[in-house]
C-alpha cells in the first residue's frame, strides 16, 4: 500500500468540500462522533440532509465568516491506497495558499461547475498546477445532475480545456463527470452517466500509477545534521544524515561533495541505525565517506558522473506570499532544502499574469500572491537543478530576516 | 515495477525523520514533549532512528499532572533508561502551589487546560526554543490547519491567520527571541497508521493499551477507572470490567474501552473495527465545547 497526496482546487461553490466530505463519507472514513457533530450543526436545514461541506470547515472563525482561511489537510484510507489531501482555498487572494497545498501534491483535481465551464479561476488554478509541475491532473467536472447529466456539455468543457492544458503543457489530464453533492461517480459508477467509460474518481486514485513521479536517475542529496556521537565505543563515527532527493546511491559510488569540490567514494550507508547496500529517494539515511573531508550541514553530495549545477547567480519565478511587498535591493535570506545563504533580488523582469499567463510589466514593488521573473545573486554558491528536472533540488524560499517570516516560493530556472 | 519503493508507512517514517533532524540542526535548544501515551513513544522510537547510533540530541520532558496512570509512569522510566535519554519532569501540582492556581472541581477534575501553565514556565525555565510535539492532523478540527513548523508567541499562542506558508520539504524554523515554535513530526500519521507501525517495528507499550481487568465507573456511556483521583458518587454503579486503552492522558479525562484485545493485532482489528474516532472515544474534555481544541491551541496548548 503507498501513498498519493493530492490538493483540491476550486471554491466552496464549486462543491469543494462536499467533494471531499463525500469522499470521506463513501469511503467510510467518516466515523460516528463526527457525523453526530455534523448532525448537531446541520439541524436547521431545511431539508434534513447532512450538509457533507461542513465536515471540512475547521476552525470556529471560518464557520463564522463562511470562509475557508487556510490549507487543511485530511486523511483517508481504502484498502489499496492512503490519501491526503490539501484542501486549499480557491480564491484570488489565497494563491499563497495553493502554492502551499500544491508544492508537494502528486495530483491536483481542478473542480468544474458543469453550469459554467471554464471560467477565471480554473485557468488561475491551471496555470499553478503547472508551474508547480504537478504530476497529475484530474479535471471533475461537477453539478452534472443541474445539467440533466448532459454528455454534449461535459464534452464541450472537455474541448475546452483541451486548449488550457496545450497551451499550459499539461500532459497527464483526466477528465471525470460527476455530482459530489448526490455522489454520482465518486466512489461508485453513475447510473445517470452511463455514457461515460472511465473510472468513478476513487478508483481512479487508487490505481493511478505514480511510481514514476519520483526521479531515481538523478542522484542528489544534501547533508541536514552531522552525526558525531564522540562516544568511547563511537569514537570516530562521522555520518552525514539527510533525506535522498532523487536517485540511488550504492555503496563504494564514486561522488563529489559540493559545492567544495571534492571527490570521495561512499564507504558505508545506513537508514535508521542499520547498514544497507543501497539508499533510494525519498529515504531518510546516513552516508559515510572514505575520506575525511570538511562537510556540514546544506551541502551536496552527488554522483561523480552525474552533477547538478554550481552557481550563485540564479534565474527565478518568484512567488510573492508576504503583505510586505519585495523591496528590490533588499538582502533575503534563501532557504534550498537545509542550505542557507544570503540572497539578493537584483532583477525583476516581468510579472505573471496567473489568470492568462501574459507576461507584464512590473509596476511598483512585486506584491502578494504575484508571480515574477527575477534573477537572484546569493552569497555562497548554491547546488541545484532546474525545477522541471528535480523539482526538490530547484525549489527554494526566501526568508525576511527582520520578520522571520517566509516572503517567498522560488522556483529555479534551469 | 522498480524495487526503489517505499509502501506508505515507510514514507511517513522517512517524512518525520527528516523533520526530526531539521529540529536538531536548526534549534539550539530543542526538547520532545513526552506524555507517555503511544504517539510520544512512536516518536522516541522515530527519534532514535534518525540519530542512530548516536543518542536523541534532546530531552525529554514529561508534564506531570499528576493524574498519570501508574503503569504508564513506570513505562516512561523504564524507555528513557533504554533509550540512555534526559528525562525532564515538571508538575502541574508545583505549579498550582506556586502560582496558586484554581484546580478545576467537579466529578473529572481535568488539569488539561493547567497543563499549559505548567508547560509555558518550562520552556522558560530551560530556555527551549523548540517543542516536538505528538499530535496528528487527523484527531481533530483544528489541528488539521496546523503547519508542521508551528510558530508560537511568547505567549505560546497559536495564529492561525498569521502562520508561515510551508513548502516542499523546507521548514523555516527562525524565530525572534522569546518565541517559540511547536514541531509535530507525526502530523500526517492518522490513529491507524502510529498502530500498523507500532506492530511493523514491534514497538513496546504500556500495558494499559491493552485488555486487563478495571473497576470503573459508567458516566454518560463512557467508562472511567476508580483511583485515588476519581471516585464513585452515592448512586454511581461501580463495575469490573474487561478494558484497554486507546489513547493515554489523565486518569481523570481519558475513558477506557471495553475489550478483549490483548495482543497488538487483535487491538488493530478492533481499532479498525469501531466507528468511533480516537477523541470521541476516550477524551471526556473534547466534549465541552464544539472549538475546545481551538480554544486551547489559541491559549498555548500544544
Amino acid at each position: 500500500m503507498d501513498l498519493l497526496r493530492f490538493i483540491t482546487a476550486g471554491s466552496v461553490d464549486d462543491g469543494k468540500s462536499t467533494l471531499i466530505g463525500r469522499l470521506l463519507y463513501d469511503s467510510k472514513n467518516i466515523l460516528i462522533d463526527q457525523l453526530e457533530a455534523l448532525e448537531k450543526s446541520t439541524k436547521n436545514r431545511d431539508d434534513g440532509s447532512v450538509d457533507l461541506a461542513l465536515l471540512t470547515d475547521g476552525l470556529r472563525a471560518e464557520r463564522e465568516q463562511g470562509i475557508t482561511i487556510d490549507v487543511a489537510y485530511r486523511y483517508f484510507t481504502t484498502p489499496k491506497r492512503k490519501f491526503i489531501i490539501a484542501d486549499a482555498p480557491g480564491h484570488v487572494q489565497y494563491t499563497r495558499n495553493m502554492i502551499t497545498g500544491a508544492s508537494n501534491a502528486n495530483l491536483i483535481i481542478i473542480l468544474i461547475d458543469a453550469r459554467l465551464g471554464v471560467v477565471e479561476q480554473t485557468r488561475r488554478h491551471s496555470i499553478i498546477a503547472s508551474l508547480l509541475k504537478i504530476p497529475h491532473v484530474v479535471v471533475a467536472i461537477n453539478k452534472m445532475d443541474l445539467v440533466e447529466y448532459s454528455q454534449d456539455i461535459f464534452n464541450n468543457i472537455v474541448i475546452d480545456y483541451t486548449e488550457v492544458a496545450k497551451q499550459l503543457g499539461l500532459s497527464d489530464v483526466t477528465y471525470i463527470p460527476i455530482s459530489a453533492l448526490d455522489g454520482d461517480n465518486i466512489v461508485d459508477k453513475s447510473g445517470h452517466i452511463n455514457w461515460f467509460k472511465g473510472k468513478p474518481l476513487l478508483e481512479f486514485l487508487e490505481d493511478l500509477k505514480i511510481e514514476n513521479d519520483i526521479n531515481l536517475t538523478d542522484a542528489r542529496f544534501q547533508v541536514q545534521f552531522v552525526i558525531r556521537p564522540q562516544t568511547d565505543d563511537l569514537h570516530d563515527y562521522r555520518g552525514y544524515a539527510g533525506k535522498v532527493i532523487s536517485g540511488v546511491y550504492k555503496k563504494g559510488d564514486k561522488v563529489k561533495v559540493l559545492p567544495q569540490d571534492f571527490e570521495t567514494t561512499i564507504s558505508t550507508l545506513e537508514t535508521g541505525g542499520k547498514e544497507v547496500e543501497e539508499v533510494f529517494a525519498p529515504q531518510s539515511v546516513v552516508i559515510h565517506l572514505s575520506n575525511d573531508i570538511d562537510i556540514s550541514r546544506g551541502d551536496s553530495i552527488v554522483k561523480a558522473d552525474n552533477l547538478p549545477q554550481v552557481n550563485n547567480e540564479l534565474e527565478v519565478l518568484l512567488c510573492w506570499m508576504d503583505d510586505k511587498p519585495l523591496m528590490p535591493g533588499n538582502k533575503y535570506l534563501l532557504q534550498h532544502n537545509s542550505r542557507l545563504v544570503r540572497a539578493v533580488v537584483k532583477n525583476v523582469e516581468f510579472k505573471l499574469d496567473v489568470n492568462s499567463l501574459q507576461r507584464q510589466p512590473v509596476e511598483g514593488n512585486v506584491k502578494l500572491n504575484e508571480v515574477v521573473k527575477a534573477t537572484i545573486k546569493t552569497a555562497s554558491p548554491l547546488v541545484y537543478d532546474g525545477y522541471e528536472k528535480i523539482s526538490e533540488n530547484g525549489s527554494a524560499i526566501l526568508i525576511d530576516e527582520t520578520s522571520n517570516s517566509t516572503v517567498a516560493a522560488v522556483l529555479i530556472k534551469s | 515495477m522498480s524495487s526503489y519503493h517505499l509502501n506508505y508507512l515507510e514514507q511517513l517514517e522517512t517524512e518525520s525523520i527528516h523533520i526530526f533532524r531539521e529540529v536538531a540542526a536548526q534549534f539550539e535548544k530543542p526538547a520532545l514533549l513526552f506524555s507517555g501515551g503511544k504517539d510520544s513513544i512512536t516518536m522516541v522510537h522515530l527519534a532514535k532512528k534518525a540519530f542512530a547510533p548516536g543518542k536523541i540530541p534532546f530531552p525529554l520532558v514529561h508534564i506531570d499532572t499528576g493524574h498519570n496512570f501508574p503503569e504508564a509512569l513506570e513505562f516512561r522510566d523504564w524507555l528513557v533508561n533504554q533509550v540512555n535519554a534526559i528525562l525532564i519532569v515538571r508538575k502541574v501540582e508545583d505549579t498550582i502551589k506556586q502560582r496558586s492556581l484554581t484546580e478545576p472541581k467537579g466529578k473529572f477534575p481535568s488539569r488539561n487546560w493547567l497543563q499549559t501553565y505548567t508547560l509555558l514556565d518550562t520552556i522558560e525555565e530551560f530556555k527551549f526554543d523548540c517543542c516536538i510535539g505528538g499530535a496528528r492532523r487527523d484527531e481533530e478540527k483544528a489541528r488539521a490547519k496546523e503547519r508542521i513548523f508551528s510558530v508560537r508567541d511568547e505567549f505560546g499562542q497559536w495564529n492561525p491567520k498569521l502562520q508561515r506558508p510551508e513548502l516542499w520539504n523546507i521548514y523555516n524554523g527562525r524565530i525572534h527571541k522569546g518565541e517559540n515554535v511547536r514541531v509535530f513530526p507525526i502530523s500526517n500519521w492518522t490513529e491507524l497508521d502510529i498502530w500498523n507501525y507500532i506492530r511493523k517495528e514491534k514497538i513496546d507499550l504500556p500495558s494499559i493499551y491493552f485488555a486487563h481487568e478495571r473497576k470503573v465507573i459508567e458516566h454518560e456511556g463512557q467508562l472511567v477507572a476508580m483511583s485515588e483521583y476519581v471516585q464513585p458518587a452515592e448512586n454511581d454503579v461501580v463495575l469490573t470490567k474487561k478494558v484497554r486503552y486507546r489513547t493515554v492522558g489523565d486518569m481523570t479525562c481519558t475513558a477506557a474501552v471495553e475489550s478483549e484485545a490483548s495482543t497488538l493485532d487483535e487491538v488493530i482489528d478492533e481499532i479498525i473495527a469501531t466507528r468511533i474516532s480516537e477523541r470521541g472515544e476516550t477524551r471526556i474534555d473534547d466534549k465541552v465545547t464544539e472549538a475546545a481544541m481551538e480554544d486551547r491551541k489559541k491559549g498555548g496548548y500544544f
